[in-house]
Formats: structure tokens, C-alpha cells, sequence
């Protein structure tokens, strides 16, 4: 035991034997003790059981817990950010290894983590359940007998009456059931005990963290995340195939999808136009309409950044939008091949935008030959002239298309997956002009003519897009329930008092009654004597003093005594 | 009028309220250092005192020290007898040391000083709180939308749970100075460093959730932090006791010091129950933000850095509360831990805002 133990009442302390049974289960927290096991693999079964579910071993695994939580603030996650990981492994080759080995780019569902925190749960398990019992035991059970020398315990006083003791008993067991103490009569004195939501608070709490763990962990398994990008006009209907990304949980499955569809009317953004935070986005809002089921009526809505729209379990975000300029692509005949809004994916906070455009097929050159078109895109909402390179506002001031083109082979149909923003060039010719690559800056409904007669591509127009994440987290409501439980279990043990009153009453030689009464906390505090002296007051008005004897009481105050006001901090 | 004219207007108006908040955050660091220098001379004063109660009670002996019993309440006046006494016994393995009488250990000028600073205090802190009011209505929101509102807000909840607790007649005073000092620093930087002109939110920052998240986030902040102080100068004083009861000789600055802060088990006890009353709300503001990050990202819980180092600082203080409850880590060991804690709250303001990139970028810096 350390020099400073300034609440020592849990397990008698040293010194504190002579209050035997009265000192003890004022918690039902588990002894710490480092016995060596007696030989034997159940000895050492036991052992090791013992070991895991003491609070010693909490407390480490705890502080596991939170060290090993660390690296994942600090090393780029791959459940995050996928691309900072990616960075993070060319820049740092033989650190990358070592980091994929250990299981560090993601932390939360390494091996090791998980193991540091399936111990504790089993360490919590393996705590509460003896517990409970014991707490169980201690409800049925009665307030442990008063001990010995009352004199020894924390808070004590004492007074002489000319009462009958066993009327001052019976108004002490009476005083103390009124104050909802649990009291009865044991021996000489009254024993009475108060306090005990403290241990419910107590369980209530890590059972309620059990719960929480519960929850988070089958969120994790039965989850799903997926992005739609939609253009203005545009839908979406809640089937796999119609995800541009979906994320899931090992245990879920395309049926738990919930039926339904929504379309974009209107996606509006408003920025901050002037001030050191000029650009800053306000408000983005996307007007949609909705429809439940295959034949559920469509309704009205709008979905803000922070107020999702919630259909069945799931929940539709709004997480990202854009500019998707209407492009117009026609052969040399001058035959539309191509018309559709092309989205852009922003590049910086004023949405400089880049992106592709593919004319896949329908389209042939001069000569009659199928030929498939590449255009490069690169996109200005605000263009203020000299600053080529980026937009200088985000809305849509004075937009301006760069376009770049290119002809042969897009590669799309080599089986091999490619991303919708990029061009793969090891089969296309850039189109020229006297001064090399073509490449002009086209403002809306103006048209680009490609060299040679070769067609032209026109920039009709401007839509915005906006990206929609739909989310399931099955289980958060009882995650949720799980936390506020922990909540309000925690506030119980925390500021709940656990404690124990004992008043004796026995004639003296002299024939007067002396009364002793003492208070024991779980935890020193200065509620303890301050209780004991409210009581006191009370017995004392139907027990009144009696004179006091010429010689000193037998029952000096302890000589290690301190003045109660030291304890009202 | 135009709407034009109207959106001009309103935006002079809010540069005019946001000037006024700046020229009293100024002001209250002004009358924050009048404060210090009191809180100095409080401390000087009290130097000139010989107090020396640690050491009287760590080294009498035990047989002459005299058993005060103490009536915690007295009964009506028409009882002839004394009414009962409480008595209470400090527990075992327990120093038996006074508190100390506070920074003008007894000094009457001392204490006058300490009286002059708290008052100093008091009116700083309404004159931070105004300016505070008046950065938020100049952005029309709370005031914590970036590291510099958040600052200011921070020292003012700080020195308001300070002032609170002096009003509940706690015995807090010899806090002052080393809170002041550090209420300074706070300020100091968010005007320097930190200084954001007023503005709106983006839009992932408006929600109600926000409000209940950050200004309890913030509440637990500058009661950590007051236990935080306490527990470091618990440290100190539990050094110096050992070092007396051990026969040993303490230098003379630490002696005068020391002697007059509350006993070393009276510091852990106050730390403790500082840490454990905010431990539930901490709890709460956590889950709070998870409600948030639910509405905003569509996740409750990501391991973002900001998430996951509240999760390490609420780990790291229920370690400490188990701590407490083992035998062999109380007392030195669990007053580490409560550091440990506080510093991962720490990192995670400053540290994570500023080293660390998550969703959580509003540092504003
Ligand atoms: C997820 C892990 C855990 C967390 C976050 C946690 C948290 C807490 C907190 C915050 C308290 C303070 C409440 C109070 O003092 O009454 C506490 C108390 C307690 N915990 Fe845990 N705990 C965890 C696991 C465990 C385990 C594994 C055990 C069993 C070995 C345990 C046993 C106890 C006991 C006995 C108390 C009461 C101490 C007392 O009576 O003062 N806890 N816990």
C-alpha cells in the first residue's frame, strides 16, 4: 500500500483488522492478489483466469488499449484514405513493408488491436458476473455486525444518556429506516447500510460498455456504404450495380439493400463572396424527389450536408458535388456522337475541376474508319483572366472549358478496369494544329473544331452534380442506448456514496447508558461524518445527554484524529 | 433599402461588434495581468511567514498531538449539554498534515493582495465573457467556430469554473496564480497564433449537436484542467512531505511554497473528485459527437484522429479511475496517469488540429 491512501476502506487496510467483516464488501471490486498457482494445468487455468479478471490487469489492458489506439491517429488508415496510404507506401518503401506487417495502416482491425481489446471484454465478463453474484449475495444478505471498537472507524461519537439502551436502539433502527437506510438490530447495536445503487451504477456501467461493443461490432459486420455521383436530372435506384463504390461488412448481403430510388432536381451551393473567407462554402443543399418500393409514391425533399435523408434503415448523405459541363461531340458529317453531361471532380476549394471524355463508339473519321475520342477537360468555374491555371471562386462566375483531344484507341475494351476520370494514352494521337497539341478555352455554347475535318465538340452548357452516400449501421440504436446507460451508470457510481452507520447502545457500570455511533464510507469523504452528525442530532433529541462522569470516558477520541473541517473541500 | 444596403449594413455591424470583441479580449488580458501581479505580491507577502505546520505535524510526536474533535453541527440553543461531537480519524497508512493556510500564509497584506487579485479576476472574467458574447454575435453563432474562438472561450469557461468554485467557498484561492498564468498564455497565443477574423461556419459545422458537443467539450476541458493543475502540485507536495517525514531537509523556496498549499491528500482527493465529476460528462460529449458524426458523415464512429484521440483521453481517465481503486496505484501512480490524460486532451486540441489532417479541419490556422 502506498504512503498516501486517501480512501483506504475498501479492503481493510493494514492496521484497520479489528473491523474484520464491517470494513469489508463496502465494494464488490475484486481482491488483487499475485499468489503463484500450485502446480498443475488447472491451477495455472485458474491462475490465469484469476489474473485476467483483476482489476490490475484491467487497468493494463486499458492502458494497452489507449496506447495502441495511437498509431492509427498518426499513420494514413486505409479504412480512411485509401490514396495517403498509397502515398505513404511510395514515399517510404521499406517503412510501408514493415507497417503492412504489423498491421499498422489499419490499426482498428489488426490482429493485435482486436486481441487487446477482446481481453478486456473477456477480463469485463469474467468481472461482472462474480460480481453481480457477490451483490446479489450482499442484497440478500444484511449489513455486516458492528464491529468491536467503533472508536477505530473514520467518522465516531459518542454520549451518555439516562435512555434505556434498548429504547435508544429502537430509535435508532427507526431513525435510520426513515432515512432509508437498510438497517437491523445485531447484538448490542444497530447495524444499517446505504448506498447501494452505487454498485448498480457500477455494473449498470460496464454491462452498458458490453452492450456498446456488442453493437459496434455487428455495425461493423452487417454495415454497408455506397457512393452514387448523379448529375442534376439525374437518378438512382438502390441495387448494387448502380453504386459507383460500395463498401460492406463481412456479413452483409445485396438482399438487405432497402427498395428505393431518388432523383436530383437541383443542387445549389452559396459561398461567401467577399471577406478573408471569401469562397467559403454557406450552404449546399440538393433538392430531391423520392419513392419507397417499386411503385412507392415519389415525394419531395431536400438533403442538406447534415440532414441526411433517412428512407427504411438507411440514410442518404450528401457528401460531395461538382460541375458536369454538357458536352456535345459530331464527326466530320457533322452527326451528333456524343451528348451527355460529363461530371468533373474538383481539384482545390475554388472547384478547378478535371476530368475526361470518352466517345466510345459511333463515331469514324474522315475516312470512314471507326475511331474512338478522348478529350481532356479541365474546367474553371470562375476564370478571372491571368490566372490560367486554377478558378478563383467557386460558383459559376465566368466558367471556362479547356478541352484537349485525342484519337485511336481508348483501351476500354482490353477487359482491364479504368477510371472514368483518366484517359489511357498508349493508343491515342494527341490532334494537332500549326502549334502542336489542339487545346482551347471554351466558354458555354462555344464550339471547338477538330482539325482536319476531322468533327468538333461543343460546350453547351453547365449542370452541377452532387455525390450521395447511402449508409446502413445496423445496431447503432443499441449502441446508442448502450452509451447513455453507461451515462447514467457511471454519474450512480461516481457520485453515489456507499456507506455504513453502526449505533451501540449498552449500560455502563454506573448504570448510564453511553451511545456510540460510527460512519464508514467506501471512500473518504466528508459526507460520511457530516451524515453521522445529522443523525446523531436526531438520536440525541430522544436520548438527551446525560451529565458527564468527573473521570474521562474510557473511549478517548483516537489519538490519530483530524478535525472533520479538513475534509469539507 | 436594398437588400444590398441591408446585407452591407448587417455586415458593418457585425466588423463593428467584432472590433468591440477584440478590444475586450485585450482589455481582459490587461486586467488578467493586474490580476497576476497581485496573485505575485499575494505570494511575496506570504513568504514572510514561518509557518512550518507540515513539518510540526510530520515530525511531533505522535503521543503529543492533541485529538481536535470537532462539532460538525451544533444543536439548538435550548439544549444545556453539549451536543454530540463527530470525530474523524484520517485512515491508515494516511499523513496526518494540516492544509496549509493558502498563498498569504497568514499574512494580513498577503491575504489583502489575494483578496485585490480575486477581485481583478471576477472583473476580467466579465470582461472576457462580454468579449466572448460579442465575437459570437458578430458571427451570429457560437463562439467556437476555429482554435481562436475556441481559445478565448476555453480560458473563460476555465477561470469561470475557477471563480465557481471559489464561490462555493472551496478552498481554491492558491489555485489563482498558476491558473491566471496559464489563462494568459491561452490568450496570448489565441491572438497572436491563433487570431481568426470573424466568420461563418461551412456547412458541415451547423448543427445543434455542435453547440452540445463543443460547449460540453470545452467545460470538460477547463475542469480537466483544473485538476490537472492540482495534481501537479500534488506531486510537489507529496514529495515534500516524504522528504520531512523521512528526516529530510527541504530547500527554503520549497519549504515557503509548499507549506502553504493544502496537504498533499488534500490535493489528490480534490483532483480526484474534479476528475471524476467531469468523467461522466466527458463520456457524454463523446457520444455527442458521435450523434454528430453520424449526421454529418454518415458514420457514428471512424477512428478520425479527433475521434479516436478523445477515445485515448476517456480510456486514459478511466484508467486513472481504476487506478484509484487498486490498492498500489493509488496516490504518485494514479496522479501520472491523470497527467498522461490531460495530455492526451491536450494533443488532442492543439496536437491533432494542428500536426494531424482528419475531417475534423476547422482549426483555422
Ligand atoms: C472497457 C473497459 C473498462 C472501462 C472503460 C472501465 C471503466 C471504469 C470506470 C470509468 C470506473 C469508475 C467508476 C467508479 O469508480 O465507480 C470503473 C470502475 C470499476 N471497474 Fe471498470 N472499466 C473497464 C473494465 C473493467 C474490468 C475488466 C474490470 C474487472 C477486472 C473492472 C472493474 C471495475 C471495478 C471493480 C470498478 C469499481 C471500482 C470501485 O469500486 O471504486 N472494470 N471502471
Amino acid at each position: 500500500m502506498s504512503k498516501t491512501t486517501p480512501d483506504a476502506t475498501r479492503t481493510p487496510p493494514a492496521g484497520d483488522e479489528d473491523l474484520g467483516a464491517a470494513g469489508s464488501q463496502l465494494s464488490t471490486a475484486p481482491e488483487d492478489t499475485l499468489n503463484m498457482p500450485s502446480l498443475g494445468v488447472i491451477g495455472w487455468a485458474r491462475w490465469f483466469w484469476r489474473q485476467l479478471t483483476s482489476m490490475r490487469v484491467a487497468l493494463l489492458l486499458l492502458l494497452l488499449l489507449s496506447l495502441g489506439a495511437i498509431p492509427g491517429s498518426l499513420i494514413p488508415q486505409s479504412g480512411t484514405d485509401e490514396t495517403k496510404v498509397a502515398d505513404f507506401r511510395k514515399n517510404n518503401p521499406t517503412l510501408g513493408d514493415l507497417y503492412d506487417k504489423l498491421g499498422l495502416f489499419h490499426v482498428y482491425s489488426s490482429v493485435w488491436f482486436s486481441a487487446i481489446y477482446i481481453l478486456l471484454f473477456v477480463s469485463l465478463i469474467g468481472c461482472i458476473i462474480p460480481r453481480t453474484w457477490q451483490f446479489v449475495g450482499q442484497l440478500r444478505g444484511r449489513p455486516p455486525g458492528a464491529p468491536k471498537r467503533l472508536t477505530r472507524l473514520p467518522a465516531y461519537t459518542t454520549w451518555r444518556t439516562e435512555t434505556e439502551p434498548e429504547q435508544v436502539r429502537e430509535a435508532a433502527l427507526a431513525l435510520l429506516k426513515k432515512r432509508r437506510f437498510r438497517a437491523h438490530l445485531a447484538g448490542d447495536a444497530v447495524a444499517a447500510e446505504k448506498g447501494y445503487l452505487r454498485e448498480v451504477g457500477n455494473l449498470a456501467f460496464h454491462i452498458a460498455l458490453i452492450v456498446l461493443l456488442i453493437a459496434f461490432a455487428w455495425g461493423q459486420l452487417f454495415k454497408m456504404e455506397g457512393n452514387k455521383l448523379i448529375v442534376e436530372g439525374g437518378g438512382f435506384s438502390n441495387t448494387l450495380t448502380q453504386y459507383d463504390d460500395f463498401k460492406s461488412g463481412s456479413l452483409f448481403t445485396a438482399d438487405d439493400l432497402d427498395p428505393f430510388s431518388f432523383n436530383l432536381k437541383d443542387f445549389q451551393g452559396t459561398y461567401e463572396k467577399s471577406g478573408p473567407n471569401r469562397g467559403t462554402a454557406r450552404t449546399f443543399q440538393a433538392d430531391v424527389t423520392y419513392s419507397l418500393g417499386a411503385y412507392g409514391k415519389s415525394k419531395k425533399t431536400i438533403i442538406k450536408v447534415n440532414e441526411p435523408l433517412e428512407i427504411g434503415d438507411s440514410k442518404v448523405y450528401l457528401t460531395a458535388h461538382g460541375y458536369a459541363p454538357v458536352i456535345t461531340v459530331r464527326d466530320g458529317k457533322g452527326n451528333v456522337v456524343y451528348h451527355d453531361a460529363v461530371p468533373l471532380l474538383p481539384l482545390d476549394a475554388n472547384i478547378t475541376s478535371s476530368g475526361v471524355v470518352k466517345v466510345m463508339d459511333g463515331y469514324r473519321d474522315p475516312k470512314g474508319a471507326r475511331q474512338q475520342l478522348g478529350f481532356e477537360a479541365f474546367f474553371l468555374p470562375t476564370y478571372t483572366p491571368g490566372n490560367e491555371v486554377s478558378s478563383t471562386f467557386p460558383a459559376l462566375g465566368n466558367p471556362v472549358l479547356n478541352l484537349a483531344g485525342y484519337y485511336g484507341d481508348l483501351g476500354v475494351d482490353a477487359g482491364v478496369p479504368q477510371s472514368v476520370y483518366q484517359l489511357d494514352k498508349t493508343h491515342l494521337k494527341p490532334f494537332k494544329n500549326g502549334k502542336g497539341q489542339q487545346r482551347e478555352n471554351l466558354r458555354p455554347g462555344e464550339t471547338m473544331k477538330l482539325p482536319n475535318g476531322a468533327g468538333s465538340i461543343t460546350y453547351e452548357s453547365t449542370e452541377e452534380w452532387a455525390n450521395f452516400q447511402v449508409t446502413r449501421q445496423p445496431g447503432s440504436g443499441w449502441a446508442l442506448a448502450g452509451a447513455i446507460a453507461a451515462i447514467f451508470g457511471l454519474a450512480g457510481s461516481l457520485f453515489i456514496q456507499r456507506r455504513r452507520v453502526w449505533v451501540r447502545a449498552v449500560k455502563g457500570d454506573d448504570g448510564i447508558t453511553v451511545v456510540e455511533m460510527a460512519g464508514l464510507g467506501r471512500s473518504e469523504s466528508a459526507k460520511v461524518p457530516e451524515e453521522l452528525g445529522a443523525l446523531a442530532d436526531t438520536l440525541y433529541d430522544q436520548a438527551p445527554g446525560a451529565p458527564e462522569p468527573d473521570e474521562d470516558p474510557t473511549d478517548t477520541p483516537d489519538p490519530q484524529a483530524v478535525p472533520a473541517e479538513r475534509l469539507e473541500k | 433599402m436594398t437588400l444590398a444596403a441591408a446585407t452591407d449594413l448587417a455586415a458593418a455591424t457585425n466588423e463593428h461588434l467584432a472590433n468591440l470583441s477584440n478590444t475586450l479580449i485585450y482589455s481582459a488580458m490587461a486586467v488578467y495581468t493586474l490580476a497576476f501581479f497581485a496573485y505575485i505580491t499575494e505570494w511575496i507577502f506570504g513568504s514572510r511567514s514561518k509557518i512550518g505546520r507540515t513539518a510540526a505535524a510530520l515530525t511531533a510526536d505522535p503521543a503529543e498531538r492533541k485529538a481536535p474533535a470537532v462539532t460538525v453541527k451544533k444543536g439548538g440553543s435550548t439544549a444545556v449539554l453539549e451536543r454530540p461531537k463527530v470525530v474523524v480519524r484520517a485512515a491508515a497508512g494516511q499523513r496526518d498534515v494540516p492544509d496549509g493556510p493558502g498563498a498569504h500564509g497568514g499574512d494580513e497584506q498577503g491575504d489583502l493582495y489575494g483578496r485585490i487579485a480575486v477581485s481583478l479576476t471576477v472583473l476580467a472574467f466579465l470582461i472576457e465573457l462580454a468579449g466572448v458574447i460579442a465575437r459570437a454575435a458578430s458571427v451570429e453563432r457560437a463562439p467556437w467556430g476555429n482554435m481562436y474562438e475556441f481559445n478565448i472561450t476555453f480560458s473563460t469557461v476555465a477561470v469561470g469554473v475557477y471563480l465557481s468554485l471559489l464561490a462555493l467557498k472551496k478552498n481554491v484561492r492558491w489555485m489563482g496564480l498558476f491558473l491566471i498564468t496559464s489563462v494568459l498564455l491561452d490568450l496570448g497565443i489565441a491572438v497572436t497564433v491563433l487570431y481568426t477574423a470573424s466568420d461563418q461556419l461551412v456547412p458541415a459545422l451547423h448543427s445543434y449537436w455542435l453547440y452540445i458537443h463543443v460547449s460540453t467539450a470545452i467545460l470538460c476541458g477547463a475542469v480537466f484542467y483544473v485538476g490537472a493543475v492540482t495534481t501537479i502540485l500534488y506531486l510537489f507536495k507529496d514529495s515534500y512531505e516524504s522528504k520531512l517525514a523521512a528526516g529530510g531537509k527541504p530547500g527554503k523556496f520549497a519549504t515557503s511554497f509548499l507549506e502553504r498549499l493544502p496537504a498533499s491528500s488534500s490535493l489528490d482527493k480534490f483532483s480526484y473528485r474534479v476528475n471524476a465529476a467531469v468523467f461522466p460528462l466527458w463520456t457524454f460529449t463523446i457520444i455527442a459527437g458521435a450523434i454528430w458524426a453520424g449526421d454529418a458523415w454518415g458514420r457514428y464512429w471512424g477512428w478520425d484522429p479527433k475521434e479516436t484521440w478523445a477515445f485515448i483521453t476517456w480510456v486514459a481517465y478511466a484508467c486513472y479511475l481504476h487506478a484509484r481503486a487498486t490498492a498500489g496505484w493509488k496516490g504518485r501512480k494514479a496522479a501520472y496517469l491523470a497527467l498522461i490524460a490531460f495530455g492526451c486532451w491536450l494533443f488532442n486540441y492543439y496536437g491533432v488540429n494542428i500536426f494531424v489532417s482528419g475531417k475534423h479541419s476547422y482549426a483555422g490556422v
